[in-house]
């Protein structure tokens, strides 16, 4: 094994970086657009100068006049004084599986030969490109015994929401949507799994897990019947455990009438392991910029890609991508009538479906069941490293073991030393990684921790990681100071005034608007 | 077998690491770890997917293969718009928006990840000049979300449940609009665009306004192209109905056309693409919603909003999640919005393309789209049959090819267009049954005279 | 229009920005209960009354309370030269303060060895008389009781937690955070406040083993939510905007001719006030619809209501109190088992905030009727509404 490296001495890059805007001087230029041939300027004169008074805009925008080495530097320094997670140990980000994002992709998704395509490109001129589309559906559909995919959300939460639109259109068409008006889900799933539905026009209803950490079985049976149109659930859930009960929760909800999807944001280490049709579901989805290796992009851009049984593929947005299987042509079919129709603009996020199918290609079989296996191992070795860490727990399922993360608490510690998690989560900045992901509101687990140490991770990752949680637990007794008041290291501080960002007077989204505030 | 290969991307795949690390756990093997799952539910074959393709370069080759075989708007001359275009993208741009820093960041503090907040902050900054709208958010997925994130939040502020759009408006993004607004605003009523001029029929937006109407939706430049003239005389029948006028807008175009905040729009939404994002078939996107940052309007935002805040050291910049609940009727709503990944590497390329066109950039590119378009449409109306624009009225980069008078569908023109290596302008026939044998043809900066004047000639030859 | 080049502005006017000091002097009030505490180490519950005083004492009992009082003013001598502390003689506060750095102004002596409750509530009463900002008092839920039955019902109170009877929701988390939540109210930093329940617990019946406690009021707490931001998830949700949501929710389903037995806890005195309920503070309430039509009920009066129209519809509406997770039997025993047998346990529904139960880490919900019956008729699962169109499921047990 190297050398596990504590960043001691660690620093991030800290340029007091002014705003652009403060970098401005009138009439400087950053870059100049090409000018329109003489002739054409010739032929048509001030075309924009003939607009009507008002429809021709009055004053210039306000945009920073910088020049073009000023800017570059500018944001150069800012990209310095961001930690993606290709740079860091990043376990820190549970539930979002940040995995190495291979540069190889990125080259491939910068050629011009993709770059450039427009999606309303003749289908013959995109068979590439669609390809890539089909076969990654392919995939899918083989990993999660699914019988069709859309690529078109452009998230998690999207997918998540397109399934609730499935789902409506369904009942729907069945004349019960008035009556199926509520969505179940679970204290632990992901917060989108209620709040997709939610905007989807369903109440929701949450049900709290057993004492034991569990979902409750006996909970959903008190609740499902003539209402229920659906639930979303995540398994394994947030905190790591997997529900075994998972196909009875399907079979309740079934029985009442209603439908089941499975949130699989969480679904790297059940690559080829389990598959959610085989659970009974009827819609999944996966997180491709998850799972599939895509950069997160600072959030996005990303794509959900959402599954179904064949009885829902109807509703799919539009258009899908079919195969003629006489000539092996690919085309788009826009015919679909009963479609919920589009959820996102063309095809969603291409960029992230052609990284998707790389990744996956290169991996092949073998490598996606190494990659689940992987996190599971992974996950297992670093909570036995966690162990040296004193006053750190994780709670429920006593006796289980946690697949690919695990949700861990820091209440004993908080208890001793007045040291909570969010002050920990800023002090791991300190060593060079990422603040670390506590949990969604509320909170259940107390002082919360969820970190997911991914199959990308090294030994030397994951024990550099638990050494410094061994070294700031220890610092909460010994130096409570500096934990309290971090980061310190870091490219700014904490923040002076939470309460500011909620108050109208103070808070400023744009320099436009701070400087009319702050009476400049 | 599978636990012999090494993965560059596992670095605990090599065999002697990965037993070591079995023996630290205190298992024999990784089942006993998927001994979580039920036997019955355990999926016991392998996986029947392609690959692998271990080495770099056979990837690498493979998938540049596929590209290969297909077109672009680079080796081929374009004329396809409709809400993805084909712009200049700057290099600054392209280095930027690949940095690993922004590009595998995702959602850390303020702190370590301070910079991708700061540029967010001055994009959503930059936004707000063009707009001169002050409160804007964190880019959403695309134009068709943020239309529809705007109906729904008209609706919250008035609250009301019926939206009226132009029928002159994108449909994909008024199926998107119709989808997602559901819930909150399940009805929408079309209001007619006038058939000579293409944009909004005042009249018939004044019979359809009444108390019922939360928000009057339109975009500017229109999706077929019109730039709206009577903006204006718009917001004025729409604010005495007591309802909200949300507008669709083309960032690049508001360097010659005035911004909705001067005109009295009150809640503007676009896509950013334009500002520097390659098209990538579709998947440049990244939507973006702006309002005054007034508490009428702020506290119905749904959207994450990044603001900036005091640090502990004195002079110092942070940032830091806004953050207002509803405490007004929306806390009734029946439905809220959702948060997740969204599109905001794309706000942080448009920030930078933004900060390197400052305001003579964006006066200069658009007026010479405008002169490009202009000249394109000109040419087009006189070959035969032809005309061009088919709306009167000014337009800025996107215009209706009227080709009813040649005998030819658009598909057969277009088809003929393809071998010669162009690609004709959007297929409205199906889209607008009204226009019957018609195209959409955008024009950008992108566009040289010799392009232009490839695409007459060949249409020459065809027509 | 565009901003001169190079120059960063100066420091935003606003006072709030920046780590200046405060714009004005602020009264903050420190009451110490010396002896809270104490009984804990010993195996004891609590201290109240000399009796059990001597027994802790004679049992090698040590006070704790001036030792939290010392951590929790520690995250308060930043801000010494803009904070005037006012506090009683001795133990009860001057020694801490000094101890602190603080010059405090001693607004009540007390001249015995032995502090009671009694000197507490003259303490408190003229803190808030001397119109402190901030009463910070540091011991258990005795402490808590004596302050809240002697503020005016404006005063902000913060609990520095030293004693083993801890139920009352008016403390910090441990006595650092409660200091340093002081610290960010008294520089403006924080300025949203909450309503906290101030709960005791019968001291007698807890040695015999049995847990019994009642509400016995509210105090205005500073809110402390805006700690954590929410990365993907977002910022929380503060305790007012949830009842601004679960108010709407129960006040537009409200039916004109339905008789509400409301309950008490600060989640109902909440949305009572929002829908323009007038009801009493610790009392049972019944309304038909939103017209208050009997105060401060009791069993007999709400079973007389309920008879005198067979064919109307009745609902019982309450919330949880206190820590542990009560809905039933902890200041709402008005709301007898004939009552609840006679609405029906359909017709109960449970009101809470998301905050409140996910607090109870999967725990059930509680009830006490004192009919083992009725306990069972309520055992189960229940529906908890927590905002608009928003329910969680619990289990109940008794």
């Amino acid at each position: 094994m190297g050398i596990v490296k504590v960043r001691k001495n660690y620093h991030q890059a800290r340029w007091d970086e002014p705003i652009i805007f403060e970098m401005s001087t009138p009439g400087v230029r950053g870059i100049i657009p090409p000018e329109p041939d003489k002739e054409i300027v010739d032929t048509v004169g001030d075309v924009a100068g003939k607009l009507p008074a008002g429809v021709r805009r009055a004053s210039l925008p306000a945009l920073p006049e910088v020049d073009q080495k000023r800017v570059l530097s500018h944001f150069l320094h800012l990209s310095q004084e961001t930690l993606g997670s290709n740079l860091t140990a990043d376990l820190s980000q549970g539930t979002c599986t940040m995995k190495y994002n291979p540069r190889v992709n990125e080259d491939l998704v910068m050629d011009p030969r993709f770059a450039y395509v427009h999606p309303w490109q003749d289908d013959e001129t995109l068979q590439g490109i669609l390809h890539m589309y089909y076969t990654f559906e392919q995939i899918l559909k083989e990993v999660s015994g699914m019988d069709r995919f859309t690529l078109q959300p452009g998230g998690g939460a999207h997918a998540v929401f397109c399934a609730a639109s499935i789902i409506r259109a369904y009942h729907r068409d069945r004349g019960e949507l008035d009556q199926r008006d509520e969505v179940i889900t679970t204290m632990f799933s992901h917060p989108c799994d209620a709040a997709s539905p939610h905007t989807a026009g369903f109440k929701i209803v949450t049900l709290m897990p057993k004492e034991d950490g569990y979902p409750d079985l006996d909970a959903l049976k008190a609740v499902v019947g003539p209402h229920t149109a659906a639930i979303h659930i995540t398994n394994p859930e947030d905190t790591g455990i997997y529900n075994p009960l998972i196909d009875k929760f399907v079979e309740v909800v079934h029985d009442a009438g209603g439908l089941c999807f499975n949130d699989q944001a969480n679904g790297n280490v059940l690559l080829d392991i389990a598959r959610t049709r085989d659970a009974g579901f009827d819609l999944c989805h996966f997180n491709v910029h998850k799972t599939f290796g895509s950069p997160h992009g600072g959030s996005g851009p990303g794509t959900g890609a959402m599954g179904c049984r064949s009885e829902f593929a109807k509703y799919l947005p539009y258009p899908t991508v079919e195969k003629d299987e006489k000539t092996g042509r690919y085309f788009l079919d826009y015919d679909r009538p009963e479609s919920v129709g589009k959820i996102k603009g063309f095809l969603g996020s291409a960029g992230v479906v052609f990284r998707a199918y790389a990744w996956c290609l290169m991996m092949g079989p073998d490598g996606l069941r190494e990659t689940a296996e992987m996190s599971a191992l992974n996950n297992n070795y670093f909570l036995k490293l966690l162990e040296k860490v004193p006053d750190l727990y994780y709670p429920y399922a006593e006796g289980h073991r946690r697949l690919e993360e695990a949700r861990c608490s820091w209440s004993r510690l908080t208890e001793k030393t007045g040291i909570g998690t969010d002050d920990i989560m800023r002090r791991v900045g300190d060593f060079g990684l990422q603040h670390y992901w506590t949990s969604h509101h509320p909170w259940v687990v107390p002082e919360p921790m969820t970190l997911e140490p991914c199959e990308t991770f090294s030994v030397e990752d994951l024990e550099e990681y638990a050494q410094v949680l061994e070294i700031i637990a220890k610092e909460a007794y010994d130096d409570p100071e500096t934990v309290k008041n971090a980061p310190h290291k870091c490219a700014s501080h904490r923040r002076a005034a939470e309460e500011a960002l909620d108050d109208p007077e103070q808070w400023a989204t744009t320099w436009k608007a701070y400087k009319r505030k702050m009476g400049k | 077998m599978a636990e012999d290969t090494v993965y560059p991307y596992i670095p605990n795949s090599v065999r002697a690491v990965r037993e070591r690390m079995l023996e630290t756990i205190g298992i024999s093997s990784v089942e006993e770890i998927y001994k979580e799952i039920p036997d019955h539910l355990r999926f016991k074959r392998p996986l029947n997917t392609p690959g692998p393709i271990p080495s770099e370069y056979a990837l690498r080759r493979h998938c540049e293969e596929l590209l290969e075989d297909g077109a672009d708007c680079k080796r081929y001359i374009g004329f396809l718009g409709g809400g993805v275009w084909h712009h200049h993208v700057p290099s600054v741009v392209t280095t930027i928006m690949e940095r690993d820093e922004f590009l595998t960041s995702y959602v850390g503090e303020a702190y370590a990840d301070h910079g991708k907040w700061q540029a967010q902050f001055e994009y959503a900054s930059c936004m707000a000049e063009l707009l001169e709208m002050d409160m804007v958010n964190t880019p959403t997925y695309d134009w068709g979300m943020a239309a529809a994130t705007s109906i729904r939040m008209a609706s919250r502020i008035t609250g009301r449940s019926t939206a009226l759009y132009a029928s002159s408006i994108s449909p994909d993004r008024l199926s998107c609009i119709k989808n997602y607004s559901w819930s909150a605003v399940p009805t929408v009523i079309a209001v007619a665009s006038d058939p000579k001029t293409g944009m909004v029929d005042l009249a018939d937006l004044e019979s359809k306004l009444d108390e019922t109407v939360a928000v009057f939706y339109f975009e500017t430049p229109a999706f077929l192209g019109p730039i709206e003239t009577h903006c204006d005389k718009i917001v004025k029948l729409v604010h005495d109905a007591g309802a909200l006028v949300a507008v669709g807008v083309d960032p690049i175009s508001l360097g010659v056309l005035e911004a909705p905040g001067v005109y009295g729009a009150d809640i503007a939404c676009g896509d950013i693409q334009p500002l520097g994002i390659p098209m990538q078939c579709g998947g440049g996107q990244g939507g973006f919603v702006a309002t005054q940052d007034e508490p009428k309007f702020t506290s119905e935002f749904p959207s994450l909003l990044y603001g900036i805040t005091p640090t502990v050291v004195e002079g110092e910049y942070g940032y830091g999640e806004v953050f207002f609940e509803r405490t007004s009727y929306a806390s009734r709503e029946k439905a809220k919005d959702f948060l997740g990944t969204m599109a905001q590497l794309h706000g942080i390329g448009a920030g930078v393309y933004l900060s390197l066109m400052g305001p003579q950039g964006m006066a200069e590119i658009g007026e010479g789209i405008m002169q490009r378009a202009a000249y394109c449409a000109g040419k087009l109306n006189g070959l035969p049959g032809v005309k061009a624009p088919r709306f009167s009225g000014p337009f800025f980069k996107e215009f209706v090819v009227d080709f009813n008078g040649t005998g030819k569908t658009v598909a057969e023109i277009n088809k003929a267009l393809l071998a010669k290596k162009i690609f004709g302008g959007k297929d409205l026939s199906t889209m607008f049954p009204d226009l019957g044998q018609s195209a959409l043809y955008a024009v950008t900066e992108v566009h040289t005279k010799g392009d232009l004047d490839a695409l007459i000639g060949a249409l020459q030859k065809i027509l | 229009m565009i901003p001169s080049s190079g120059q960063r502005p100066g420091k935003p006017t606003s006072a709030r920005w920046g780590n200046e000091g405060l714009a004005c002097v602020k009264k903050l009030g420190l009451i110490v209960n010396p002896i809270a505490g104490m009984g804990g180490r010993c195996g004891l519950k609590g201290t109240d009354g000399a009796e059990i005083l001597e027994r802790a004492r004679s049992l090698g009992g040590v006070p704790e309370a001036p030792d939290r009082a010392a951590t929790a003013l520690r995250q308060l001598a930043h801000l010494r030269s803009d904070i005037e502390v006012v506090t009683v003689s001795g133990d009860m506060g001057e020694t801490e303060a000094i101890a602190g750095g603080f010059e405090p102004v001693v607004l009540l002596s007390t001249n015995s060895s032995t502090t009671t409750s009694l000197d507490t509530r003259r303490a408190a009463k003229e803190m808030t008389a001397a119109g402190v900002d901030l009463l910070l008092f540091v011991g258990g839920d005795g402490t808590a009781r004596d302050v809240y039955a002697s503020v005016n019902d404006d005063q902000i109170c913060l609990g520095v937690p030293a004693g083993c009877k801890i139920h009352s929701g008016v403390y910090g988390v441990n006595p650092r955070n409660a200091g340093e939540l002081a610290a960010l109210f008294l520089s403006g930093k924080v300025g949203r406040t909450k309503t906290a329940e101030v709960m005791d617990i019968d001291e007698e019946a807890f040695r015999q083993g049995r847990v019994s406690a009642e509400l016995y009021g509210y105090l205005r707490v500073p809110e402390d939510e805006a700690r954590v931001q929410g990365g993907k998830a977002g910022r929380v949700q503060s305790d007012e905007s949830a009842l601004d949501a679960i108010a709407y929710s129960l006040g537009d389903r409200m039916e004109p001719n339905t008789l509400y037995v409301l309950g008490t806890g600060s989640t109902l005195l909440g949305i009572e006030q929002r829908l323009g309920i007038e009801g009493t503070l610790l009392g049972v309430d019944v309304t038909r619809g939103r017209q208050v039509i009997a105060t401060d009920v009791n069993e007999r009066q709400i079973l007389e209501l309920l008879k005198s129209d067979s064919t109307v519809q009745a609902k019982i509406v309450v919330t949880v109190i206190g820590g542990q997770g009560y809905v039933f039997g902890r200041g709402n025993q008005q709301i007898s088992p004939e009552v609840i047998q006679r609405v029906g346990r359909e017709n109960v529904m449970v009101v809470a905030t998301k905050s409140k139960i996910a607090g109870l880490g999967g725990r059930p919900l509680l009830v006490d009727t004192g009919s083992e019956e009725t306990n069972a008729l309520l055992s189960g699962y229940m529906r908890v509404t927590v905002g608009y169109d928003e329910q969680i499921v619990i289990r109940v047990a008794s």
